[in-house]
């Protein structure tokens, strides 16, 4: 059997917390997640689920080592990624990739959209030059649907479903394995959604991207992904396959949280339920 | 049911609400826009970002910008019509008459200040209630909306108490004065599901106990179905779709609505499609759009020139 792209072991992730600092001295640490375990087969999509202050963006991070666990292991693709360092993580940061829940914020308002998702590969030496750039970036803006002449427009020029597909497609210009989606689709209207999603799907197919998409809408990672990962208070209560936790959920708050869903559908009865 | 019958009973009346941009004049961005809610009855009103819910939200507290303009139309609220009184009479009617209970709980409450003045505020300035009474209804009040120990959260600031613990403090504020209309603003988008849930639940009892006038302002469609009798479904500053929630998603008329209701994801339906709002539909709505803008433009002259 083929080794999964991320194998996670007891990984423990604390923050200082700063509702509990004193005057001086070191402030005190809170423990967001608590011995995870977690593997991700190469090519699915695992929707991260639970609720604020579950740890599901946090785990994200820590996958994708935007910040530094306390104790455990990562390994990414057989290497252990855990305690690298920026520098050693540099090389393999264009396999493992953010998008993030706002776009607007998340790109540089003063830059071109040519720029934004160009720049980071001349950096990781997937383009050489200027020209070569430019075009790999076409591609990923065709890839995501966008116009090529986009390339010459800024953030604020552009709607909040275009900025998402720029997010998308800086994230995917590198081609890389992994990429991690953070409530990406939670700021948008349905209409954007329905398309964000439908694209992300056509990405997983046609690239053979590995997704960690967070999100704490059931409904929409039932659409999406492949398996469902459940957390709360930053431990995992069930992770299985999506179709099996929908229709038998095996922890008693799964099904609390799938019965909180309010469906499009007239029901006297839900409020009370 | 006619629509002369429901302006009959309705609390709230908006009749052929035109705004435009002052700079602007000939750009709509309410088109004489209909809206009614009954005492008792939860109206939500539904449209995507940018629809102009807001717009018809700022028109009812008179909290326009500067940079709009009521061209046309009426806003009655009781017996009172709001556009045809000085300013000062017409926030004195919207304060004595409605509230509000806004989207984020934390902006919404003053950080500096404990949550006990905050709902009582409304009491002693606007019904002049005396200052013990009022301490006592806002007890009273915080035991309506299930708070479990109304005394210590009176005390707190608002950053001591939860998202939901902030919503149930701004609903119990909103109710405080016995308003006759509530507008419910995303009241419930901040939160996780299963707070949402309770929410949703106590909003209803609270409206149902006081037979208030409800409009819940939403974009998510599965509120609209758990929570309102009636929806108005709002694109492009224009009602497109006035119905009861039950045949709203039995048989939407629109074809907008049909498109949103496609567009929206369900988890008991993971093989059904996801299409979005089809360009068509768009096109064909805004078409409907222009064609109500020029007849009104046209009218709007004839008028002129009379």
């Amino acid at each position: 059997m083929s080794e999964p792209l991320f194998d996670v072991e007891n990984l423990y992730v604390s923050f200082p917390d700063p509702n509990h600092k004193t005057l001086f001295g070191q402030m005190p640490m809170v423990e967001v997640l608590h011995g995870i375990r977690l593997k991700i087969e190469e090519g699915t999509v695992v929707g991260l689920v639970g609720e604020s202050g579950s740890g599901k963006s946090t785990l994200g991070r820590a996958l994708v080592r935007l910040l530094d666990p306390v104790s455990g292991s990562i390994r990414f693709a057989g290497t252990d990624i855990t305690y690298l360092d920026e520098n050693a993580l540099r090389p393999l940061r264009r396999d493992l990739q953010v998008i993030f829940q706002d776009p607007l914020s998340a790109l540089n308002p003063r830059l071109t959209i040519g720029t934004i998702i160009g720049r980071p590969l001349q950096l990781h030496g997937l383009a050489n030059g200027r020209r070569e750039a430019l075009k790999l970036t076409q591609e990923a803006l065709e890839h995501v649907g966008l116009p090529t002449a986009f390339v010459a427009r800024y953030p604020h020029e552009l709607s909040g479903g275009q900025r998402q597909r720029v997010g998308i497609a800086r994230a995917i210009a590198t081609r890389p394995r992994f990429v991690l989606a953070d409530e990406i689709v939670s700021g948008l209207d349905v209409s954007s959604q329905a398309q964000i999603l439908t694209l992300l799907a056509d990405l997983k197919k046609d690239l053979g991207l590995t997704i960690v998409f967070i999100s704490h809408d059931l409904s929409v990672v039932r659409r999406l992904c492949d398996q469902v990962v459940v957390l709360r208070h930053g431990e995992i209560l069930e992770n299985r396959p999506t179709g099996p936790l929908f229709e038998h959920p095996e922890h008693p708050y799964t099904a609390e949280l799938k019965a909180a869903i309010p469906l499009p559908e007239v029901d006297g009865d839900w409020l009370n339920s | 049911m006619s629509p002369d019958k429901a302006t009959a009973r309705s609390y709230l009346d908006i009749d052929d609400l035109s705004i435009v941009l002052k700079h602007q004049p000939t750009h709509r961005l309410l088109r004489s826009v209909g809206l009614h809610v009954m005492p008792g009855e939860v109206r939500g009103l539904v449209g995507e970002s940018g629809a102009g819910k807001s717009m018809i939200g700022k028109t009812i507290f008179d909290i326009l910008p500067r940079a709009v303009e009521i061209v046309e139309g009426s806003v009655r609220l009781g017996d009172d019509e709001l556009l045809k009184l000085p300013q000062s009479a017409r926030r004195k009617v919207i304060a004595r008459t409605s509230a509000l209970i806004p989207q984020d709980p934390l902006t919404a409450l003053n950080p500096v200040r404990r949550i006990e003045p905050q709902i009582t505020d409304r009491l002693t300035r606007i019904l002049g209630v005396s200052k013990s009474d009022a301490r006592e209804r806002a007890r009273a009040l915080l035991d309506e909306v299930h708070i479990r120990d109304p005394e210590s959260v009176l005390r707190n600031y608002p950053h001591q108490l939860s998202g939901g613990m902030r919503q149930r403090v701004l609903i119990a504020a909103a109710f405080a004065a016995e308003p006759k209309l509530i507008v419910a603003d995303e009241p419930t988008t901040a939160l996780d599901v299963t707070v949402q849930k309770q929410i949703l639940k106590l909003i209803a009892e609270m409206q149902a106990r006081h037979g208030t006038a409800l409009l819940f302002v939403t974009h998510d469609l599965g509120v609209v179905a758990k929570i309102c009798q009636n929806v108005s479904v709002l694109y492009g500053g224009k009602i497109v779709e006035d119905t009861e929630v039950k045949s709203l998603f039995a048989r939407p008329t629109h074809a907008y609505t049909q498109a949103l209701i496609a567009a929206t994801p369900r988890y008991d339906r993971p093989d059904e499609s996801l299409v979005p709002v089809p360009a068509a539909v768009i096109e064909a709505t805004q078409h409907e759009i222009a064609a109500a803008d020029d007849a009104w433009l046209g009218a709007r002259q004839a008028g002129g020139r009379r």
